[in-house]
């Protein structure tokens, strides 16, 4: 498998706070990555380095070949990378449907007459169906995480970033959101995925990559990772002497 | 009983033209949180380019519109694009002080080239009258003001409800950097709003150099009645635009009629304060 995106020493600071360090990484075409870490480990800040919303201090990234690390948020979106948040942030004043026509005319560049038919398989796939012409401000969590991964598709993305999708939803729900993970994955599209829930990770996840402290940790088979050393060492801390 | 009519009449059909003055002033805070200290200058500049216009072809002042509306648009897409989009973000301040900066330039090259004279769009509309009563009339060339204010606000309306660059436009005024990770451009789209917003300054200048003398210095004027209308209405609200114009319209004529004409804007200021006390949001406006 080719590389989709590779991420090359990259560096963040906020005045004396390092958030990335000097972290590098692939992603291989049509695999999901799981990305895990402890609180503050720098996960969200590599998500914003990757969609542009930070510009890295020192570092590369680059996608399908090409260097997009000067690039904007907005190019980013239309060159394939799709991304959701772990609170879920729709257009609140905005209609479910309204939320993606906006994401596919304006990050997948379809037409409007285009974009209706690719929504309405979005819809399906996400189960938004129901609540299309509901505004997205009032759904409940299940529906405003539905809507970020729908969002996130109707951009046409070739990459999409899942910062906590399944955070705060109940057992069923979450296995819900792992079927629709597993679907995005058969179309075809790679999925860098940010969790907690170790059950998802090791059963959802192609490959695995830790980090903490900003810093490359481990990556690999899942299964592997979560038992190494380091990666023990760094959730449970140091064993005492 | 009747009347008090003749000021109500005057004061819902004034409140429409209000209204049209300040819907720019009030999508571009909605939008951007831009507070446009010059909105009413380049109001003024188009009622000055409807004056160029009619000299120039000889026609009616409305028809002036077909020019005026379109460079409109192309000055304020270039003011945002070139000038506030690039202060944009770096706190409130520099927006503030490009937009005072532009209005001082704005009354300057106005004052440079059609000299301090009070002018104003002739029409034949101005002394037309329909007779409803024996004591009230229907002033023809406030009736215009108001359909076309109307129309005005419908037409923007529409035009954020159901096309594609309105929708981007509501996408980014909602959460601009959710709005870039859609792919949407939103200095762009910012600047496109920009010029919505001087399309309507463009149609308000030329009804309101019909209805009243204009100066190169009238700008200012303006900008405080749409500041009026929009902070009655609520910030960033089209229904709040109608309902502040016609309230600030109405308790300024209603104000002078019970009293004298010198107290109009006390009036109307008073009704703002009020309003304010009561709803410091406005009417339709968000939870501050």
């Amino acid at each position: 498998m080719t590389d989709i995106l590779e991420a090359n020493n990259l560096q963040k600071t906020f005045g004396k706070l390092v958030a990335v360090n000097d972290l590098s990484f692939e992603v291989k075409e049509g695999e999901i990555l799981g990305m895990m870490g402890p609180n503050g480990a720098g996960k969200t800040t590599v998500f914003n380095l990757l969609t542009g919303t930070y510009k890295p201090d020192a570092g590369r990234i680059i996608f399908k070949g090409q260097d997009i690390t000067q690039k904007s948020s907005s190019k980013r979106c239309r060159l394939g990378i799709g991304r959701t948040y772990q609170i879920p942030r729709p257009f609140d004043k905005m209609s479910v449907f309204e939320n993606l026509l906006v994401a596919a005319v304006h990050g997948g560049e379809l037409k409007e007459k285009h974009a209706r038919g690719k929504i309405s398989d979005i819809m399906d796939l996400t189960g938004l169906s129901s609540v299309k012409d509901r505004l997205a401000g009032g759904l409940p969590l299940l529906d405003r995480k539905r809507l970020e991964m729908g969002r996130a598709l109707a951009t046409q993305p070739s990459l999409i970033l899942l910062d906590e999708i399944a955070g705060g939803l109940t057992e069923g729900e979450t296995e819900e959101v792992l079927k629709i993970v597993k679907e995005i994955q058969k179309r075809g599209i790679t999925i860098v995925w940010i969790e907690h829930i170790l059950a998802m990770m090791s059963e959802g996840v192609d490959r695995l990559l830790v980090i903490s402290e900003g810093r490359w940790l481990k990556c690999g088979n899942p299964g592997e990772v979560m038992n190494s050393e380091e990666v023990l060492q760094c959730y449970l801390g140091a064993e005492e002497e | 009983m009747e009347s008090l009519l003749q000021p109500i009449l005057n004061g819902v059909l004034l409140g429409g033209l209000y209204a049209v003055i300040a819907i720019g002033m009030s999508t571009m805070f909605g939008i951007v949180k831009l507070v446009n200290l010059a909105h009413g200058d380049l109001m003024i500049m188009s009622s000055y380019l409807s004056l160029v216009i009619v000299a120039w072809l000889g026609v009616n002042p409305l028809w002036s519109l077909l020019g005026v509306v379109p460079v409109m648009f192309f000055v304020g897409f270039f003011i945002q694009d070139f000038l506030i989009n690039r202060v944009l973000g770096k706190e409130m301040e520099p927006p503030l002080l490009v937009a005072f900066g532009l209005s001082i330039i704005v009354q300057n090259f106005l004052l440079l080239i059609f000299t301090p004279d009070a002018r104003s769009l002739t029409t034949d509309l101005a002394v037309k009258t329909i007779p409803l009563g024996e004591h009230l009339n229907l002033a023809v060339l406030y009736l215009v003001d108001f359909l076309l204010g109307g129309a005005v606000i419908l037409a923007v309306y529409l035009f954020f409800k159901n096309t594609y660059m309105g929708r981007a436009i509501r996408a980014a005024s909602d959460d601009e950097m959710g709005a870039s990770l859609m792919g949407v451009n939103t200095r762009k789209i910012y600047a496109y709003a920009m010029g919505i917003a001087m399309m309507t300054a463009g149609v308000a200048g030329v009804l309101v150099g019909m209805t009243f003398t204009f100066y190169p210095h009238t700008g200012p004027q303006y900008l405080i009645i749409a500041m009026g209308v929009v902070i009655i209405g609520g910030l960033g609200s089209m229904k709040g635009c109608l309902a502040g114009g016609l309230i600030l319209a109405l308790a300024q004529l209603l104000g002078a009629h019970f009293t004298s004409p010198g107290y109009q804007l006390l009036f109307g200021y008073g009704a703002l304060l009020v309003v304010l006390g009561l709803r410091p949001q406005g009417l339709f406006g968000g939870k501050i």
